[in-house]
């Protein structure tokens, strides 16, 4: 049996029962990036001996019985944006190419306090910025269900190695849609969690008033019981409040009757995929048939969302990547005097997209500009969590579709950043108003898989994950997998 | 709207890049279709509107002001790409006179 196409729950079920061990299972998700990850490419960094000797210790510790966690033993993958100590952290990027951090990333304190088995780092667009994974500075990641097709970004890597079967399930983030469009793209569940509900401390930040973490897997049970062991204040990150975190696995069971979904309209626009339209409209009716309300919405702000987003972004990021300089960590030119130092270090360390971004946001942020672009942006932003807000009001969720088209072809729009930016129009709004966001897989649109997204008010995981889960008990979507040898 | 090789290398030097000729070029363009997208935000009325710089709502988290030992100074201060002493090393940046 391939272990590593379990779930989560499945392989936690067999490792109490002891059907197999964690060796056993972690071998077999190593075993697969060995047979897969040159075509697929979806790790920078695999680690094979941390994670086999993790894996040993798990045994032990489930020999001797009680207490054990539902993540001891079980293989995941990490974005390579989270820092693991010891373990090298590049962002994707060249000015972190020999960055080995000497502590953990909160989240990954927690994965490694429960005796999760990290078998390594994922892919991903440098420092978190594009939809493809494309802007690595390692080249791109392949999309499993085709390889000449892009696995969606920024976690791309993660997707790809969960769709894959390379582990059991990862950890990536999501800013504009980082979790949710590759989730899409790739045919796996993914959680972009309220802005503040999981720690970001340790990882490398991109925008920090819209990053978020969350769990990618392959249903939504699974990232249920992960977001229960990230989720929660922490001291190291003072943007999470004091917030109970649900007993979301316990809450997912229960049924959906007079469950009301908004459907906003401006997210059925012309121009998006057939395909997607009515694999996203089959999901919504089956909501219906299991005892859902569904009402027509409308967001009004949609559009003027993402031109605010593509202020706000590359604003933030121009401030965060300051940092990289050449004198505290990271690459280091050291031919001449101090000036000399940063821009040598941060010209030949950052890759175009980054450098676009540093441009756009000290562009928006220079004197001059500030009121008319950061600031109205600002304004904007406020409009756009209103919309939102009042939406809330009359119903429980919101259903769109993710991504306006499926997983288009490596190199069809690199060379058009405008054009990838407009693939974003679906999932930054949410970002925008800090609420939360689940990716599943309703269907097919020429062979590639499509994704549902279905938003929830802020600190409400809890009814969006029910959704998600009580969808997949009553459909077979999410258990498709690419034909890969 | 179009950005000129001069407001793009002025931008560049603000964000301590150095670009070739290429990129400058490329950047000029690029960055105007950007902006010129961006500029349908002018339409949106935000009269009276306050802006959002975070969701949340927190306003500022405090804690007694104590040394907690982090245990890896000595790491972090070596990851450094020159240190020594347990310091960070930069070229010097005034000369005696």
């Amino acid at each position: 049996m391939d272990l590593n196409k379990l779930s989560l729950l499945e392989a936690f079920k067999g490792l109490r029962e002891k059907e197999f061990s964690s060796v056993e299972l972690t071998k077999d998700c190593l075993k697969q990036i060995k047979k897969l990850d040159n075509k697929v490419k979806a790790f920078l960094t695999v680690d094979e001996e941390g994670a086999m000797s993790q894996a040993k210790l798990a045994d032990v510790k489930i020999k001797k019985g009680d207490g054990i966690s539902p993540l001891a033993g079980i293989p995941v993958s990490v974005k390579d944006l989270f820092c693991t100590r010891g373990l090298r952290t590049t962002a994707a990027s060249k000015i972190l190419e020999n960055y080995i951090p000497p502590f953990d990333a909160t989240a990954i304190a927690k994965l490694k306090n429960n005796d999760a088995v990290i078998v390594g780092k994922t892919n991903l667009d440098e420092f978190a910025m594009g939809g493809s994974t494309e802007n690595s500075a390692y080249g791109p990641t392949h999309n499993p269900w085709d390889l000449d097709r892009v696995p969606g970004g920024t976690s791309g890597g993660s997707t790809a190695s969960v769709s894959a079967d390379m582990c059991i399930y990862s950890l990536g983030t999501d800013t504009g849609g980082s979790i949710r469009q590759p989730a899409s793209f790739c045919g796996v569940s993914g959680l972009k969690v309220s802005y503040g509900r999981v720690s970001r401390y340790g990882v490398v930040a991109d925008a920090s008033s819209l990053d978020t973490i969350g769990p990618i897997a392959k249903n939504v049970a699974d990232l249920a019981l992960i977001l229960g062991y990230i989720a929660g204040q922490d001291s190291k990150d003072s943007t999470t409040p004091p917030i109970k975190v649900a007993d979301y696995s316990a809450e997912i069971n229960k049924d959906l009757k007079g469950l009301k979904i908004g459907l906003p309209k401006e997210y059925f626009i012309e121009g998006m995929h057939a395909g997607v339209h009515d694999a996203v409209m089959m999901a919504v009716k089956k909501f219906e048939e299991l005892g859902a309300e569904v009402i027509d919405i409308s967001l009004p702000m949609t559009d003027s969302a993402l031109a605010s987003y593509y202020i706000i972004q590359p604003a933030e990021v121009s401030s965060n990547l300051a940092r990289y300089d050449g004198i505290r960590y990271g690459l280091s030119k050291r031919e001449s005097d101090l000036q000399k130092i940063y821009l040598d270090s941060r010209s030949q360390g950052f890759g175009r997209e980054a450098k676009r971004r540093i441009m756009i946001g000290t562009y928006a942020l220079s004197a001059g500009y500030y009121d008319a672009y950061y600031k109205q942006a600002m304004k904007i932003r406020t409009l756009v969590k209103n919309d939102f807000d009042k939406a809330f009001e009359k119903v429980d969720v919101i259903m769109t579709p993710v991504a306006p088209t499926p997983a288009y072809k490596i190199g069809e729009k690199i060379t058009d950043p405008l054009a990838m930016y407009l693939e974003d129009v679906f999932t930054v709004p949410a970002s925008l108003a800090g609420i939360c966001g689940l990716s599943v897989p309703v269907g097919f649109a020429e062979g590639l898989p499509v994704g549902l997204q279905i938003l929830g008010k802020r600190f409400n995981e809890e009814t969006i994950l029910r959704a998600g889960h009580q969808y997949q008990l009553n459909t077979d979507w999410h258990k498709s997998k690419p034909i890969l040898d | 709207m179009k950005l000129s090789i001069q407001e793009v290398e002025h931008i560049a030097s603000l964000a301590r890049l150095e670009l070739t000729a290429q990129e400058k070029e490329q950047y000029s363009g690029q960055l105007s279709a950007i902006l010129d997208y961006v500029d349908k935000m002018a339409t949106v009325d935000t009269t009276g509107v306050e802006e959002t710089s975070q969701v949340t709502g927190l306003i500022n988290i405090e804690r007694e002001d104590q040394i907690i030992e982090s245990g890896i100074a000595d790491e972090l201060v070596s990851v450094a790409p020159q240190n020594g002493d347990g310091f960070v090393k930069i070229p010097k940046i005034f000369e005696n006179k």
